[in-house]
C-alpha cells in the first residue's frame, strides 16, 4: 500500500494502482473519456489529466501508477483549464450534430462536454469527410471518430480479430481497417463490440428499421418476428425501466404494436436447435473416431467466421446445426406458411437480435432453405428495436402482459439461457443426457470450473456413455486461446460452446450501451432467473417442438431437417482466410 | 514583440530617414535578443529533426517542409513564392484523400517548373526536394490517391527499440540501471541480445540517434548506460534451455553473429556446433576490436555466459581445410554461416607487397593472439579513414611508433569513424593528413617500404553518401616518409569455397535473404558481415537472433526466447533541459602507450542522473498504445 494525498484528503491506494482508480476508490470522480479499465489506459484524450505537485506536466490519471508521498490535485485550476480545452480540440474535430446520432443522449463526449459545462467552442470545427459502405453491417463514421483507439484495443485484445488499427501519421492519424483493407476485405467478424465499446457515435450497426416498418406497412405482406433470448434482458434499459418491469410478456405486447402480425419467439427455436445439435453430438460421440474434436456450437456467427478466417481447417469441427435465428427463419418459410396457407414469399421474417453479426449471417448465400428467398429478411439490433418503441411513443411498463403467438413462440427454460454465455452448453446436456440415458438430470446439476474470466470448464459423467468433458468460452480471443491449446494438445475437450462477445449474447454487440458498464452478467442472470422460474426446463418437453417433429419434420437430422436446419459451412468464404 | 535581425555585422543603412538622422553609411549590429531566441528555435527544429519517429508518413513530412521553405521566401519570384504555396495545397489535397492521378502528375509538373525556374535557392532546392521524394516514395503517394489510405505508422512504437538491430529492450534496463538492478539488466538484455559487455563497450550506439530526449537537449546516453551494468552487474548465468530436440546445428564462425545464433539456438534445445578458424572466441570483438576500447577480460563475461549454455566449440577448424565444408552441409539438420569479413580489400596500389606494408585487419589479429611487433623508434602511415583505420593507428601508437599518420583521401568531417574515435587518436598524437590519395609506395634498395606518395585531393561533387567525393587538385604529388604503411581501406569475404560449395554469392558476399536463408527452403542460413559485408557487432548479433528465430522455424519448432524481469514503472517527474552525462577518458598522455581499457564507466551518480533522463518511451506517447515491450520473440 502506497499513502498518498488526493485534493487534501489523504488516502491509502494498492501498489500500481493508478491515480484514477486510487481516486475513485476513495469517492474522487476524475472525469475520463478514453479509458476503459484494463483495456485501454493510453493517456490519449488527456482529459483525466491531474496536476502532481512537484512535476512541471499534468498527468494521465489512467495510467500513471500512484507513488508514495504524492500530493495530487484533481481539480486545480490548470488541471480543469486543460481538460477543458482538450473537450473542446475533440469538438473541433466531431461532428457534433447531436440530434441526428445513433448515440444522442448515451455518448461520452457528449455527456463530458455538459458535466464539464462547455457551453461554446472556440475552434473553427474542421470535419473529415465520412466514406463508407453504408451497406455493410457496421458503419463508421470518421467524422466522429475521436481516436480513443478504443475499438482498436477491444478488437485486438478482446476478439484477438485484429480488424481496426490505427492509420496514417501526425495531423491525419485515424482509425481504419488494419492492413489498409476495406472492411469487407477484412475477417471482421461483426460481432460488434467495437460498437458498444466505442464511447461516441463513430461506429454503429446499420439501421434497419425503415425497411421493418415498410414490410409492417404493407399489406400485401405477412409480417412474422422472432426475439431472440437475450433482447428480453435489455429491451427496455433505455427506457430506464427496472428489469423485473421490463419483462417478456411486455416485450412481446409491444411488438404486438408495432405491427407485426405474428410475434414469436426464438427460444423456440432454441429449444429445436437442442434437439438437432444435442442429438448430433450423439452421434459424432457413438462414432467418435470420424469425427474431429471438440464438436464446436455454431449458434454463433460472429464465432463461426472468426473460426473460418483463422482455422478454416477446423470448419468441421462445427455443428452444422444453423443457429436458432435461421432455424427459425426456415421454419417460418416452410412449415408455418403452410400451417397459416401463405405464400411464404410474401413471409417478411424479421429477427430483433442482440447482435450485430446477425445482420451479416441472414444474408449468407446459404440462408435461404425454406422457400429460396432469405429465411430471414431483416435484422434489427435490440437499440433498433428500442429505438422503434420510442420512435411510436411506447412506454414499456404501462404495457400489458401478453403471451407470444403460437406455435413458433413457446419455448423451455433452456432455450432462454441461450442468451447467456453457458446456456447453450447447459441446455444441450440436459437433453444430450435424456436421449443417451432416458433420464433427466437435475437442471442445476452442472457444476462449471471456472478456468479464466470467459473460460469456464466441466466434466459430465454420462452414465452408460461416460465422461463427456466441455469447455464454455466467451470472447474470440479467449477461444483462440482455446484454439491453439487444443492444437498444441495442452487441451482437450468433447464439447465446446463459443460465444464471441464476452458473457454471450446478453454482452452482445446489439444490445444496448451502457457507458463504462459492462452488463453481461446482469442480464444473463435475469435469464437464469427466468430458467429456474420456468415450468419446463428441457427442450425435449417443448410439446410444440415435439409436434413439428410429428407433423412436419419427422425426425432429427432427418432428410427435412437436414435441409432446413443444418448448413455447410465450407458453402461461403471468408474474406480473409490464415492458412 | 521580438523582431528578428540581419545576421550580417555591418549593413549600410536604408531608408533616407535613418541615413540622415544618423548620418552614417554603416552601423555595427549587436546579437539582438531576437536573433539569439531565433537561433535556438533552430538549434531545437534540428535536434527535433534528428528525433523524427521512424515510420512518419512522407507525404505529410514533404508537406510539412514545403510549408517551411515557402515561410522562407522571400516573395520576389513566381515559382517561390506562389509555387510552394501551391505545392502545399496539392499535397494537402493528396492527404486528404482528394485528388486522383492527374493530381500527382500536377504535383510533379508544378514542382519541376519550380525546381526549373525559380530565381534562388529557397525556392528550387525546396521544388527538388518535392521531386526527390515523389520519386522515392511513389508507393506512399500511389496509395493516398489511389485508396486514400497511407502507407506511414509506428509499428515499433518506441525510437531507441526500433532502431536498435537487435530490438533490445532499452528503456527497460534503463529503468533497471536507475534502481540500481544490474543483474536484471543483464538478463534483459541478454533475451534479445547475448553479448551485453560488448555492447556495453563497443557499441555504435544506433540507439540514441533518434532517441526522443533529443528534442529536450541531448539523447540519453545509452551505451554508457548498459555499461554501468555490465560494470555493475554479477555474474548472471543463461536461463535454463528447454527440452533437447535432437537437431544439429553447425555454425560456422565463432563471432557476434555465429555465437548469438549458438546461444538462442542451444536455449531453444538444439544441439549446436561452432566452427572457430582461430584459436580463440570472439571475432571481430577479439580479433578486431583493440583491447584498449574492449579489454580481453570484459569479452570473456560475454563468452563465458554463452559458453554456459554448453555448445559445443571446436576452436582451429577451419571449415575448408580442416574439416570438410560439403560434409557440413550434408550431415547437419540447418547450418548458419557467419564467417565474417576477415580479409582486407584495396584498390591496386604500386609497392604493396613491400616489406613493411601489412594490411589493418592482419596487424589486429595478431594482436588478438597476444602477437605485439615491435614498432618503437618506426614511422607508421596509416591509409583509411574508417574506424579500423583509428583502430591500427592508435594501435600503431600503443606499439611504440615514433611517429603515427593517418592518411586519407577526403577530408576529415567526411570520415566515417566515430568522431569520437577520430578526436581520441588526435589526443593520442596521431597525425591526420587529409585530402591526400595515396598512389604508390617507395622502395629502398632491399624492398623495405620507405615513403607513401600521395595525390593531394580537392572535395568534389556531393556523392549518393552526402559525401563529396574527392578529386585530383592541380597540385604536385607529394612523399609521406614511412617505415611501416597500414593499409585499412576495406575488409571482403572470404567467398571462395562457399561459391564452389554452391552457395549464392553476390557482389563479394553471400547472399541471403531477409530472413537469413540463402535460398527458400534451404537448411542453410548465413548473416552478419559475411551476408551484407564489414558492418558492426549489432548488426551481427541481430543477424544472429534473425537466423536463430528461423532455424527454429525451419526445423519446426516455435520455441520462444523470453525472460521474466519486472520493469519498474514511470516516475512521474518534471524532465527539464540538462546535460547529458558523458563518460570520460584516461588523460591521452597516460594511456597512448598501453592496452588498458581508456574509458572510464559512469559513477552510481552519474548514472541515476543519467537514467533519470530516459523520456520512458514505453510508457509514454505511442508505447503505452501499442505494446512498449515484447516480454518474448
Amino acid at each position: 500500500m502506497v499513502k498518498l494525498t488526493i485534493n487534501d484528503k489523504i488516502i491509502e491506494a494498492a501498489d500500481g494502482a493508478t491515480i484514477l482508480e486510487a481516486a475513485y476508490a476513495a469517492g474522487i470522480a476524475i472525469p475520463h473519456l478514453c479509458y476503459l479499465k484494463d483495456i485501454n489506459q493510453i493517456g490519449a484524450c488527456r482529459v483525466c489529466v491531474v496536476e502532481v505537485e512537484g512535476v512541471d506536466r499534468l498527468a494521465a490519471a489512467c495510467n500513471t501508477p500512484v507513488e508514495e508521498g504524492m500530493v495530487i490535485f484533481t481539480n486545480s485550476s490548470r488541471a480543469r483549464k486543460a481538460r477543458r480545452t482538450n473537450v473542446q480540440l475533440l469538438l473541433s474535430q466531431h461532428d457534433s450534430r447531436c440530434p441526428t446520432c445513433t448515440r444522442n443522449g448515451n455518448c461520452g463526449l457528449q455527456s463530458l462536454a455538459a458535466n464539464l459545462n462547455v457551453l461554446y467552442a472556440p475552434y473553427v470545427p474542421r470535419l473529415p469527410e465520412d466514406r463508407w459502405d453504408k451497406n455493410s453491417p457496421l458503419i463508421r463514421a470518421e467524422s466522429k471518430c475521436i481516436k480513443c483507439m478504443r475499438c482498436v484495443q477491444v478488437c485486438d485484445k478482446i476478439q484477438a480479430v485484429h480488424v481496426w488499427d490505427v492509420s496514417g501519421t501526425g495531423s491525419r492519424t485515424a482509425v481504419n481497417v488494419s492492413k489498409n483493407r476495406t472492411l469487407d476485405e477484412a475477417d471482421c467478424t461483426y460481432c460488434g463490440q467495437c460498437i458498444t465499446h466505442c464511447p461516441v457515435g463513430a461506429l454503429f450497426a446499420r439501421d434497419d428499421t425503415e425497411r421493418v416498418f415498410a414490410a409492417i406497412d404493407d399489406p400485401d405482406i405477412v409480417t412474422v418476428v422472432q426475439v431472440a433470448p437475450a433482447v428480453r434482458t435489455a429491451w427496455a434499459e433505455s427506457f430506464g425501466v427496472n428489469r423485473e418491469t421490463a419483462t417478456p410478456k411486455r416485450m412481446a405486447a409491444a411488438l404486438r404494436r408495432l405491427g407485426f402480425n405474428y410475434v414469436f419467439d426464438t427460444s423456440f427455436a432454441a429449444d429445436l436447435t437442442v434437439i438437432e445439435e444435442g442429438t448430433e453430438f450423439i452421434k459424432r460421440l457413438t462414432n467418435a473416431d470420424n469425427h474431429r474434436w471438440p464438436m464446436f456450437t455454431s449458434c454463433c456467427p460472429g464465432w463461426v467466421r472468426f473460426l473460418k478466417a483463422h482455422y478454416p481447417d477446423m470448419t468441421a469441427n462445427l455443428s452444422t446445426a444453423k443457429s436458432p435465428q435461421q432455424m427459425f427463419g426456415a421454419v417460418t418459410k416452410s412449415f408455418f406458411a403452410k400451417k397459416i396457407g401463405v405464400d411464404p414469399h410474401k413471409i417478411f421474417c424479421v429477427s430483433v437480435m442482440p447482435c450485430s453479426s446477425k445482420k451479416s449471417e441472414c444474408d449468407l448465400p446459404t440462408m435461404n432453405d425454406a422457400c429460396g428467398d432469405p429465411d430471414v429478411d431483416v435484422v434489427i439490433t435490440t437499440r433498433e428495436f428500442s429505438k422503434m418503441l420510442h420512435t411510436q411513443g411506447m412506454i414499456p411498463e404501462l404495457l400489458p402482459e401478453e403471451e407470444f403467438d403460437s406455435p413458433l413462440g413457446s419455448s423451455t427454460g433452456a432455450a432462454v439461457i441461450f442468451g447467456a454465455s453457458g446456456g447453450v452448453m447447459v441446455a444441450a446436456l440436459r437433453s444430450a443426457y435424456f436421449l443417451l440415458t432416458g433420464n433427466n438430470i437435475d437442471p442445476d446439476a452442472f457444476s462449471l470450473v471456472t478456468v479464466m474470466d470467459g473460460w469456464r470448464e466441466a466434466m459430465i459423467s454420462i452414465p452408460g456413455t461416460g465422461d463427456v468433458r466441455i469447455a464454455i468460452i466467451s470472447g474470440l480471443a479467449n477461444a483462440q486461446r482455446l484454439i491453439e491449446m487444443v492444437r498444441k494438445g495442452e487441451a482437450s475437450y468433447d464439447f465446446v460452446e463459443i460465444m464471441a462477445c464476452p458473457g454471450g449474447c446478453s454482452g452482445g454487440g446489439g444490445q444496448p450501451i451502457d457507458m463504462g458498464a459492462e452488463l453481461a452478467a446482469e442480464r444473463g442472470d435475469v435469464l437464469w432467473r427466468l430458467d429456474r422460474e420456468s415450468e419446463i426446463r428441457y427442450s425435449h418437453d417443448n410439446m410444440d417442438v415435439k409436434a413439428l417433429y410429428d407433423d412436419f419434420l419427422k425426425e432429427p437430422l432427418g432428410e427435412l431437417s437436414h435441409h432446413l436446419l443444418h448448413t455447410d459451412h465450407n458453402a461461403w468464404e471468408m474474406p480473409c482466410s490464415d492458412e | 514583440m521580438l523582431r528578428m535581425s540581419n545576421i550580417i555585422m555591418l549593413r549600410p543603412c536604408s531608408g533616407t530617414e535613418d541615413y540622415h538622422r544618423h548620418m552614417s553609411r554603416f552601423e555595427i549590429m549587436t546579437e539582438s535578443n531576437a536573433y539569439i531566441v531565433m537561433d535556438g528555435l533552430y538549434r531545437d527544429m534540428e535536434r527535433r529533426m534528428a528525433a523524427s519517429p521512424p515510420g512518419q508518413c512522407p507525404v505529410d513530412l514533404v508537406l510539412s517542409f514545403t510549408t517551411l521553405c515557402l515561410a522562407q521566401s522571400c516573395g520576389k519570384c513566381v515559382p517561390c513564392r506562389v509555387g510552394l504555396g501551391t505545392l502545399s495545397g496539392i499535397l494537402e489535397d493528396i492527404l486528404d484523400g482528394n485528388a486522383d492521378d492527374e493530381t500527382l502528375k500536377l504535383l510533379e509538373s508544378t514542382a519541376s517548373g519550380i525546381a526549373d525556374s525559380a530565381d534562388c535557392a529557397i525556392g528550387y532546392e525546396s521544388a527538388r526536394m518535392v521531386l526527390d521524394m515523389i520519386k522515392n516514395f511513389n508507393d506512399d503517394f500511389v496509395e493516398h490517391v489511389g485508396k486514400r489510405r497511407c502507407l506511414g505508422g509506428h509499428d515499433v512504437p518506441v525510437p531507441c527499440v526500433c532502431v536498435c538491430p537487435a530490438n533490445v529492450d532499452i528503456p527497460g534496463y534503463i529503468a533497471l540501471v536507475h534502481q540500481d538492478r544490474c543483474d536484471d539488466a543483464i538478463r534483459l538484455i541478454r533475451k534479445d541480445n547475448p553479448f551485453p559487455v560488448a555492447c556495453g563497450y563497443v557499441c555504435e550506439h544506433p540507439c540514441e540517434r533518434r532517441c526522443r530526449r533529443n528534442m529536450i537537449d541531448d539523447a540519453v546516453n545509452i551505451r554508457a548506460l548498459k555499461r554501468y551494468a555490465v560494470d555493475n552487474a554479477n555474474v548472471v548465468d543463461p536461463p535454463e534451455c528447454s527440452e533437447p530436440t535432437g537437431k544439429r546445428i553447425a555454425i560456422i564462425g565463432g563471432g557476434p553473429g555465429g555465437l548469438s545464433a549458438a546461444y538462442y539456438l542451444k536455449l531453444m534445445g538444439h544441439d549446436v556446433t561452432v566452427f572457430e578458424r582461430r584459436k580463440q572466441l570472439g571475432g571481430m570483438l577479439r580479433y578486431g576490436i583493440p583491447a584498449y576500447r574492449f579489454p580481453r577480460e570484459m569479452l570473456e563475461r560475454d563468452i563465458e555466459a554463452i559458453l554456459k549454455t554448453s555448445i559445443d566449440v571446436k576452436l582451429g577448424v577451419d571449415v575448408g581445410a580442416d574439416a570438410a565444408l560439403e560434409e557440413i552441409l550434408e550431415t547437419y539438420d540447418s547450418i548458419f554461416i557467419a564467417i565474417g569479413a576477415q580479409n582486407d580489400s584495396r584498390p591496386r596500389l604500386e609497392g604493396e607487397d613491400l616489406k613493411g606494408v601489412i594490411a589493418a585487419v592482419e596487424l589486429l589479429r595478431g594482436i588478438g593472439d597476444g602477437d605485439l611487433p615491435d614498432l618503437s623508434g618506426k614511422t607508421v602511415a596509416v591509409i583509411g579513414g574508417g574506424n579500423v583505420a583509428m583502430d591500427a593507428a592508435r594501435t600503431s601508437q600503443r606499439l611504440g611508433a615514433k611517429k603515427v599518420y593517418c592518411v586519407y583521401r577526403r577530408r576529415q568531417e567526411d570520415m566515417t569513424a566515430l568522431p569520437a574515435e577520430v578526436e581520441g587518436a588526435i589526443a593520442e598524437g596521431v597525425e591526420l593528413i587529409t585530402l591526400k590519395l595515396p598512389s604508390s609506395i617507395e622502395r629502398d634498395a632491399d624492398g623495405n617500404a620507405i615513403a607513401l606518395r600521395v595525390k593531394p585531393q580537392l572535395p568534389g561533387m556531393i556523392g549518393p553518401d552526402r559525401r563529396p567525393r574527392p578529386v585530383d587538385a592541380d597540385l604536385p604529388e607529394e612523399r609521406i616518409e614511412a617505415d611501416i604503411i597500414v593499409l585499412a581501406m576495406g575488409q571482403k569475404v572470404e567467398t571462395d569455397i562457399y561459391a564452389r560449395a554452391g552457395i549464392p554469392i553476390d557482389s563479394g558476399t553471400i547472399e541471403a535473404m531477409s530472413n537469413g536463408q540463402i535460398v527458400s527452403n534451404s537448411k542453410v542460413f548465413a548473416g552478419g558481415d559475411c551476408a551484407t559485408g564489414p558492418a558492426t557487432a549489432i548488426r551481427a548479433i541481430a543477424a544472429g537472433k534473425v537466423a536463430a528465430a528461423n532455424i527454429d522455424e525451419f526445423l519446426g519448432f516455435n520455441h520462444t526466447i523470453s525472460v521474466d524481469v519486472d520493469i519498474p514503472p514511470v516516475i512521474m517527474a518534471s524532465k527539464p533541459a540538462r546535460g547529458r552525462v558523458n563518460t570520460t577518458e584516461r588523460e591521452a598522455g597516460d594511456r597512448k602507450d598501453d592496452f588498458v581499457g581508456i574509458e572510464c564507466g559512469m559513477t552510481r551518480e552519474g548514472a541515476e542522473i543519467e537514467s533519470a533522463r530516459c523520456l520512458r518511451c514505453d510508457h509514454f506517447g505511442y508505447g503505452v498504445f501499442r505494446g512498449g515491450r515484447n516480454n518474448k520473440w
